[in-house]
């Protein structure tokens, strides 16, 4: 790839300093600026992170220089451009540890993986009276794909509940697996609760009736190591936008014997061996569910951004969040009035919060002045704000260029809000 | 950029927090003549309203008795509560002229000199403005109340 690994970062070693923070946080040239006079704290990595340097000059360096669409041209710039689109293909199948990199498909994001799967898998295996598990803490991407579905053909959908805590009941859900159920689509780290569901147990449990898994990677993908082999699920998606690569761009990993069996799910271009009146030869995969001209320098500044991944290394991110998330959690934990939603063992860099005495709103607006930023509302999960019966809380979300003194200032900043509502 | 003022607690005025904390007008009425309820699905915010009309002869119908209840932030509160106080006495007409009059304010538009006399206390929500992306939790009860008076003038249209 041409000049796409222009900044990479040096090579790490041991846990995360407070150096190699600092180093990489000059790798995210929009996190150096004031936001109503203050340094921007940006903690609202659930719904997009920031893009380093790589990314950006990979994604021009495309455009300054090789742009061309992919698969068609013999010239030159075709080549160039179907070489880097493809090398970000190889990228994502080696970052997810999947057998071969036909298996990997290029999506707009996590919604159009999960819709993928429920239009091409599900309207060709489905009958009326089967049964699709999910868990109680879906993105609503998760649950409506399958209502539709279920409208369509007549599928049932079964919740899997959780405790206080944000934890599945691991029993309930053993039990709901029956000889109707037909596909367990699960998210592997909430976005709303930050837990991390047990997915190769979920898998297990499932496997042993000869029932596939799909699982939601789209908040675990960042912040995890993932091997898709070890963790035994049949489909797996993310988007990349959570995962500092550009927007518009995602993945739906499948088993080739899954994905084989599965008719095209939008037809056009690229997806096409031949065509003539009488009949229509599809391609063999990835192409087969890649209809129309890709998102070509998406593509590959998400490729950029998994090489990125890799040069700072997963375990050293997850490590690092988890120490920032648990200092978070106590810190907020300890402050008169905030209750926090969420509080799973086995949890990510999620803290998502409630006061009594101010809504989400309010408290946005003021963390807003203090230069924080923060989501605010019910995380495009009514459900789980309905198990808790609120209407809606404050996310702070976590990335490994975030620091303790970040916290501080969060927590200075609901200082602000007790001040104002008491 | 929107740009904030000096304090960035200048959205949390005294008249704000005073009907945020002390809502006027939220028990429901035992009668009503309409009712309208409106609901951002994007925040789960919602503000019902309840109208009961006096019909003295020789008048044009005024409102007689309100009741605003609206649950969400202290943004969407205080503009109920602040509706409902401005509201009594009004006649339906008068009742849209207001509603016309807050949805400029809210809206940046230019406001004739009387304007913010006719306002009121109203005039402290001018303050949203400066903060765009609350300006609809500002103006979701008056979407009911235009949603009520729609209701009121298709039923006297019907009825006439």
């Amino acid at each position: 790839m041409t000049a796409a690994t222009v900044n990479a970062p040096a090579s790490f070693s041991g846990p995360l300093t407070n150096d190699d923070v600092e180093r990489i946080r000059r790798d995210f040239p929009v996190l150096d600026q004031l936001i109503n006079g203050k340094p921007l704290v940006y903690l609202d990595n659930a719904a997009t992170t920031q893009k380093p340097r790589p990314v950006i000059d990979a994604i021009s360096n495309y455009y300054l220089h090789n742009n061309s669409n992919v698969h068609r041209g013999v010239h030159t710039l075709s080549q160039r451009a179907t070489d880097d689109y493809e090398a970000g293909r190889e990228a994502i199948r080696r970052f997810i540890n999947a057998p071969d990199s036909s298996e990997i498909i290029y999506v707009r994001g996590t919604t159009e993986g999960l819709n993928l799967v429920a239009s091409s898998y599900g309207r060709k295996f489905f009958r009326a009276g089967d049964e699709v598990i999910i868990t109680g803490m879906e993105h609503h991407s998760n649950i409506v794909p399958w209502q539709i579905l279920g409208k369509e053909i007549g599928i049932r959908l079964r919740v899997i509940p959780f405790n206080d805590q944000g934890e599945l009941l691991m029993d309930e859900y053993e039990s709901m697996l029956n000889e109707r159920t037909r596909l367990v689509s699960v998210v592997h780290q909430s976005n709303a609760l930050g837990t991390i569901n047990p997915v190769s147990s979920i898998v297990e449990l499932a496997h042993a009736r000869g029932i596939p898994v799909m699982v939601d990677a789209a908040q675990s993908i960042p912040h995890l190591p993932i091997d898709v082999q070890a963790m035994g699920a049949d489909f797996l998606t993310f988007s990349g936008h959570k995962m500092y690569g550009p927007t518009g761009i995602g993945v739906l990993w499948g088993r080739a014997d899954l994905l084989n069996d599965m008719p095209p799910y939008q037809s056009g271009g690229e997806m096409i061996r031949s065509v003539t009146y009488e009949e229509t030869i599809y391609s063999v995969i990835p192409h087969k569910f890649e209809a129309g001209t890709p998102d070509i320098a998406g593509a590959i500044g998400l490729g950029a951004a998994v090489e990125y991944l890799e040069a700072i290394g997963m375990d050293r991110i997850a490590a690092y969040e988890q120490a920032l998330m648990r200092y978070g959690a106590e810190r907020l934990a300890a402050t008169e009035g905030v209750r926090l939603i969420g509080t799973a063992e086995n949890r990510g860099g999620i803290l998502s919060f409630y006061m009594e005495s101010a809504h989400a709103h309010d408290i946005g607006t003021i963390l807003d002045a203090e230069g924080i930023a923060v989501r605010t509302g019910h995380h495009c999960a009514q459900p789980v704000m309905a198990r808790y019966e609120i209407p809606a809380t404050v996310r702070a979300s976590l990335s490994f260029y975030n620091t303790t003194e970040e916290i501080d200032t969060l927590i200075k900043g609901i200082d602000r809000v007790i001040e104002v509502f008491g | 950029m929107a740009s904030l003022p000096d304090n960035p607690d200048a959205l949390y005025g005294d008249v704000i927090m005073d009907h945020y904390r002390r809502p006027r007008h939220r028990a429901s009425l035992s009668y009503a003549d309409v009712e309208a309820e409106e609901f951002n699905p994007f925040c789960g915010d919602r503000a019902t309203l309840q109208l009961r009309l006096s019909h003295a002869a020789g008048h044009s119908p005024s409102i007689q008795d309100v009741s605003a209840h609206a649950e969400g932030c202290s943004i969407i509160q205080a503009s109920a509560s602040l509706l409902a106080d401005n509201l009594r006495g009004r006649t339906v007409e008068q009742a849209a002229d207001l509603s016309q009059l807050f949805r400029d304010l809210m809206q940046g538009k230019p406001l004739p000199p009387v304007a913010l006399s006719e306002l009121g206390d109203l005039g402290a929500l001018e303050v949203v403005r400066q903060y765009p992306v609350r300006v609809k939790c500002a103006l979701l009860p008056w979407v009911a109340l235009e949603e009520g008076l729609r209701k009121l003038g298709r039923r006297g249209a019907a009825g006439g």
